[in-house]
């Protein structure tokens, strides 16, 4: 049988893989589809937390999925604004390349 | 749901979430976490959230990686090439990220419940009904400030695709 640990398992992997995506790549729209690898991670395991909080009326725990709802649409507007920073900085420096935008590097 | 359909779903979500990072064409690797998310909202409705699913398909699927493919489109953006690999740093990376997943497996082997199975539903959930319920009810001030936040987003939005008058 599925256990609650085996999808807290896939959910941390896909973190892993989703955080491993920001440290190795250079191209920033490859570091914003880890990001929301990383986001939908966290999404799996509050819709497993929820599904294991059974209530007395054999409901899931409608609360954890109410939250995935929200974070859902804040990564959309998240989604939709860094695009738009992205295009604005393509537009004056030609590049998507992290390594290419360090003036504020120390 | 079968351990076999979860496995499935969750191989086809882990390996081309891994595509994703891998993949050196940006197109190649939005199309991957497109394939990623739909594996991903399978395992949501094996969950039995039906609604979480079909908004993960419909909003992620969906909304968010056209988004994607249009700026990849419009920013015209090849295949990088294949430059010289800093290795210490990507063995940084990789190390960091490795550390991070084998301490997510220690918390959950200790995690008593984790070893647990899921307890049954009592027969049909109306989930919709329900979360639509919680959300307009117990979360109604977040609600409307969500609502506020997609409006500034849109107008950020707006603002900064706007170009600079010469």
């Amino acid at each position: 049988m599925i256990t609650l640990g085996d999808y807290l398992l896939v959910s941390g992997i896909l973190f892993s893989i989703g955080f491993a995506g920001v440290m190795l790549r250079r191209n920033l729209i490859i570091i914003f589809m880890s990001l929301e690898l990383m986001l939908n991670a966290a999404n799996l395991s509050l819709v497993a937390f929820s599904r294991f909080r059974v209530d007395p009326n054999g409901l899931p725990n409608y609360n954890a999925q109410v939250f995935v709802f929200f974070i859902i649409t804040v990564a959309a507007a998240e989604v939709a604004v860094g695009l738009a920073i992205l295009v604005a900085l393509f537009r004056v420096r030609q590049t998507t390349d992290v390594k290419d935008i360090s003036s504020l590097k120390f | 749901m079968s351990p076999f359909l979860f496995w499935v779903f969750a191989l086809m979500t882990l390996i081309f979430g891994a595509a994703v990072v891998v993949n050196r064409n940006p197109v190649a690797s939005a199309l991957s976490l497109v394939v990623s998310f739909l594996g991903l909202a399978a395992l949501f409705m094996s969950l039995d959230a039906f609604f979480v699913g079909i908004i993960q398909v419909l909003v992620y699927a969906g909304a968010v990686m056209v988004l994607f493919l249009f700026i990849i489109m419009l920013l015209n953006l090849q295949a990088e090439e294949r430059r010289r690999i800093n290795w210490l740093a990507a063995a940084g990376g990789i190390g960091v990220a490795v550390i991070l997943l084998v301490q997510i497996c220690f918390v959950i082997g200790d995690f008593q419940a984790a070893q647990q199975t899921f307890p049954p539903l009592a027969g049909s959930t109306d989930d919709v009904w329900n979360i639509g319920a919680l959300l307009f009810r117990n979360y109604n001030l977040p609600f409307q400030i969500v609502g506020v936040l997609v409006l500034v987003a849109t107008v950020g939005v707006v603002l900064l695709s706007k170009r600079e008058p010469r």
